[in-house]
């Protein structure tokens, strides 16, 4: 790369800011032509927002921004594609009942008859240049996750976009499509185009990035470039101390039977059936880790064993108490799994959605499981307040009172209170889903020390994962869904992400 | 370049939300707004019928708070809004869409005013006990009604709470007509006999003071029904429940909260307190029924449990301020309707008023960024 010409993107000074807090404080960096930057940073590091002033979302509160030399005043989405810049949002914005054309055309202004066959024939070249496979005339509900970010590549390359932008692209894809991703990535940049990759992921950033452009907590440290750097200094750069990067697996020698659950199959409420035959057995003792691309059944399993997805007949979800006593779950209501004496603890995936009140303080959310208690009609609020307080001063949860509505959170913050109380209760059965995601490597961290206290316990601890890394070095075993389906049980010591990323995109022939 | 310059200019501002505004400086902006308000009325009544804005305002609170029966008449009103405040404050608070007050308070009401023409004979303690349980049943039915078909089959509680209204005003209608026979209007019930009034539960001969005034009562029942609320919001576990589903049916199923179940249970509460604005309103202020009873504030009170957050203490103050409002502009339309000040101009006052003090809060809660004085960056 030729540091002499005019960079591509050049920010000055940039400055946005919500409320109180800096979003983006003072970032003066520069992008190249013909070169894939990683933009990497923890959580709530201003990554995503700065990359949302670029492309005309936010307006900056100051600073300036430079395109190919030339000052830029990008106020919309709109005026970003006038300036040739595309960005690829985690949240894809298809619709979901047109065509690939027809999502391609969607919003282009100018002049020109409506001419789906030129379009079409144009995407075709676009992807024979890049190596995208895309069929123009499918419709977008058709199509794969994997599928859909291709036409938002497309779209955002048939606009004219030099310089194009990807949220956190791989999130939402298995291993081999991400290699895929990258090889596509590839051609663009030898095609001379800008492409800036947001990510956490640190092997995709040293394999796939030219440079590393760091931000932390709103602020820019420093660009590196990929070849002299290596996932341990860069992970300094981005928390600005040094981080285990080790997840501990601390062995249990008594594993006990908790929960078996056999032949489930649920519908969700479309009528599509979700699970299929699922069965499994969670030990008191180890943490159960399940894979799967998003979408394979996980929230579903999860639900169905707290009693919030209603499962067909022939299933069965069987507890044995710690006393050995065996009961069925089946059609229980989590209610009546509390009032039969069952500690069941379950994170779920919305946070702010179903696990926590968004509006109420630590305390109100405290509540949320314990306010029926008892008999009075009165609700009980000194106990859940002592427990907010242990709980906020145990996890360190940064929050300016109890009493603030968890909402204006950070999000490590607002999961280290969801977790906090699930485990508070004692339970016997820890179900987590997507504990970490969105959450910065240190809050990450306490969430994976917090369960291996919970296994430690005896507490049989299931933990649905989308990063494999974490998945095989904290899991026990790990569980792969695939379509709704048990796609095979392995153990993690033994096991390998490829092996893994195969099970969950490839149903096995007897499974089908 | 230069023209791609000019073409792309910042934006004149931009919105951005801000998080925790001092309480001191919010209730300055709404000071703000209303000093803002009183101007801008000013204004208006100036180029209507040239009235100063001292005559003017003095005019308005002489309507709103001028002489003792003024005064009664603005507390007494202030009171009906408050209690349907208060009555649809935990339908909202779930997030449920009951604008079906008015019909509530209508058919409640109603069955009080049936209780009361139908039987005379009862002694005045059970008359009470019977018009009170059929005002609450009738009100309740018309909070059940929509709560349960929005439970079994996700019917739209907008529009059932809505028709239910129009159901409840024929009902009235039709015993009205039915009771008042060949004569040209109802007129008032037992006006002899005073059954079924406040005033015939203490004796003629008392002497007169607030112990014998039914205004007196009607507002003091109101104070203690915003007063239970309140607390039933706020430390109940009931309460508490009703906060869950108005968040999220999710998280409630997720909390082992039966969402159906809340849902009925609230509105039935709820319209049962409306059912029981309707007996006050009847046994205390019209001793009569018709179709006007609740004189629009099911729908006006929609406006005051939102204005006040769900807080009933909060809907007191903001009930007074939109029945001053009203009281005072229509001693203004008396006036100076003459020189054309209408009772429709003084409703534009009041909707002005309104307008600017809901628009405070939006600049409590979000901020406007203008753009930077960067002309040089612009020529260069």
């Amino acid at each position: 790369m030729n540091t002499n010409m005019t960079p591509a993107v050049t920010f000055r000074g940039v400055t946005k800011t919500f409320g109180d807090n800096y979003a983006n404080k003072d970032i003066t960096m520069d992008i190249y032509s013909g070169e894939i930057l990683a933009l990497l940073g923890e959580n709530g590091s201003g990554k995503t927002t700065l990359m949302n002033m670029l492309s005309g979302i936010y307006y900056p509160d100051g600073g300036e921004i430079f395109i190919r030399g030339k000052k830029a005043a990008i106020r919309s989405p709109h005026d970003a594609h006038e300036l040739g810049i595309g960005m690829i949002h985690q949240h894809f914005k298809l619709v979901d009942v047109f065509t690939a054309t027809e999502n391609v055309l969607l919003g282009i202004r100018g002049e020109g008859k409506y001419n789906p066959a030129a379009a079409a024939a144009r995407i075709r070249e676009i992807c024979a240049t890049y190596g995208f496979e895309l069929d123009p005339s499918q419709k977008v509900y058709d199509m794969t996750v994997s599928q859909k970010q291709t036409l938002e590549i497309v779209k955002a390359l048939y606009r004219g976009a030099e310089i194009l932008i990807l949220d956190e692209p791989t999130a939402v894809l298995t291993p081999q499509e991400a290699d895929k991703l990258f090889s596509v990535l590839r051609n663009m940049r030898a095609e001379g185009k800008t492409v800036i990759i947001i990510t956490h992921k640190l092997q995709e950033v040293l394999s796939i990035s030219d440079r590393v452009a760091i931000l932390r907590k709103g602020g820019y440290i420093d660009t590196v470039d990929t070849s002299s750097a290596t996932e341990l200094s860069l992970t300094e750069l981005m928390v600005g101390k040094k981080v285990e990067l080790e997840i501990e697996r601390p062995s249990v020698k008594d594993r006990v039977l908790r929960l078996q659950v056999q032949h489930v199959n649920a519908f969700n409420s479309e009528g599509t059936q979700v699970l299929t035959d699922v069965s499994f057995d969670a030990y008191g003792g180890e943490i159960l880790g399940i894979a799967g691309i998003s979408g394979c059944g996980q929230k579903e399993l999860l639900e169905a064993v707290a009693g919030l997805q209603k499962v067909e007949e022939g299933s069965e979800i069987l507890y044995d108490d710690p006393k050995g006593k065996r009961e069925s779950l089946l059609g229980k209501s989590p209610k009546q799994i509390k009032r039969m004496g069952i500690s069941l603890s379950f994170v779920p995936e919305d946070r702010l959605g179903m696990g926590l009140v968004g509006s109420m303080g630590m305390t109100g959310n405290m509540m949320l499981k314990s306010y029926s208690d008892g008999r009075s009609l009165i609700a009980e609020t000194k106990a859940p307040k002592e427990l907010a307080e242990k709980i906020r001063d145990e996890l360190e949860v940064v929050t300016p009172s109890i009493n603030t509505p968890v909402r204006r959170l950070s999000g490590g913050n607002i999961q280290k209170v969801l977790v906090g109380r699930e485990i508070a209760s004692s339970p016997a059965v820890l179900m987590t889903a997507y504990a970490v995601r969105g959450l910065d490597i240190n809050a990450s961290y306490t969430i994976y020390h917090l369960l291996n206290q919970q296994k430690q316990k005896g507490v049989a601890v299931i933990f649905v994962g989308e990063d494999l890394d974490v998945l095989l070095a904290l899991c026990d075993r790990i569980l792969v869904l695939c379509g709704g389906r048990v796609n095979g049980i392995v153990d993690a010591k033994e096991t390998t992400k490829e092996q893994i990323g195969y099970l969950m995109t490839n149903l096995k022939e007897e499974n089908a | 370049m230069s023209n791609q310059m000019t073409k792309k200019r910042e934006p004149l501002f931009h919105i951005v939300r801000r998080d925790n505004m001092p309480m001191l400086a919010a209730w300055g902006y709404r000071i703000g707004a209303f000093v803002l308000a009183l101007l801008l009325n000013a204004v208006f009544v100036w180029c209507m019928v040239r009235v100063d804005p001292i005559t003017f305002y003095s005019t308005m609170w002489e309507g709103a708070f001028g002489s003792e029966s003024y005064i009664w008449a603005t507390l007494k009103a202030a009171a009906k809004l408050l209690c349907i405040a208060v009555a649809l404050s935990p339908a909202f608070k779930m997030r449920f869409w009951n604008i079906g007050a008015e019909g509530q308070v209508l058919i409640g009401g109603m069955a009080a005013a049936f209780v009361m023409y139908h039987y005379t004979a009862l002694p005045t303690v059970v008359l009470f006990l019977v018009m009170i349980i059929a005002s609450i049943i009738a009100g309740g039915i018309w909070g059940f009604l929509p709560a349960f078909f929005k439970a079994k089959m996700n019917a739209n509680e907008t529009l059932f709470t809505l028709m239910m209204n129009y159901i409840a005003m024929n009902v009235v209608d039709y015993f009205y007509d039915k009771w008042r026979g060949f004569r040209s209007a109802l007129g008032i019930l037992n006006q002899n006999t005073k059954i079924g009034w406040f005033a015939s539960i203490w004796k003629d001969n008392d002497t007169d003071g607030l112990m014998t005034n039914e205004d007196f009562w009607f507002i003091v029942v109101i104070l203690v029904i915003m007063t239970l609320m309140f607390f039933y919001l706020k430390l109940t576990k009931q309460g508490y429940e009703i906060s869950v589903v108005g968040e999220s049916h999710n998280m409630a199923r997720y909390a082992g909260i039966s969402v159906n179940k809340v849902i009925l249970r609230t509105m039935i509460l709820s319209g049962a307190i409306c059912g029981f604005c309707g007996f006050l309103v009847v046994s205390s202020q019209s001793h009569t029924i018709s179709s006007g009873l609740a004189s629009g504030y099911g729908f006006t009170a929609i406006i005051v449990a939102w204005l006040s957050k769900f807080n009933t203490f909060t809907m007191a103050g903001v009930s007074l301020l939109i029945v001053a409002l009203e009281k005072g502009s229509a001693l203004m339309a008396n006036t100076y309707g003459m020189r054309g000040f209408s009772s429709s101009a003084a409703d534009v006052m009041v909707g002005a008023m309104l307008l600017l003090i809901i628009g405070s809060e939006f600049f409590i809660n979000y901020k406007l960024m203008f753009r930077k004085k960067d002309k040089e960056v612009q020529a260069a």
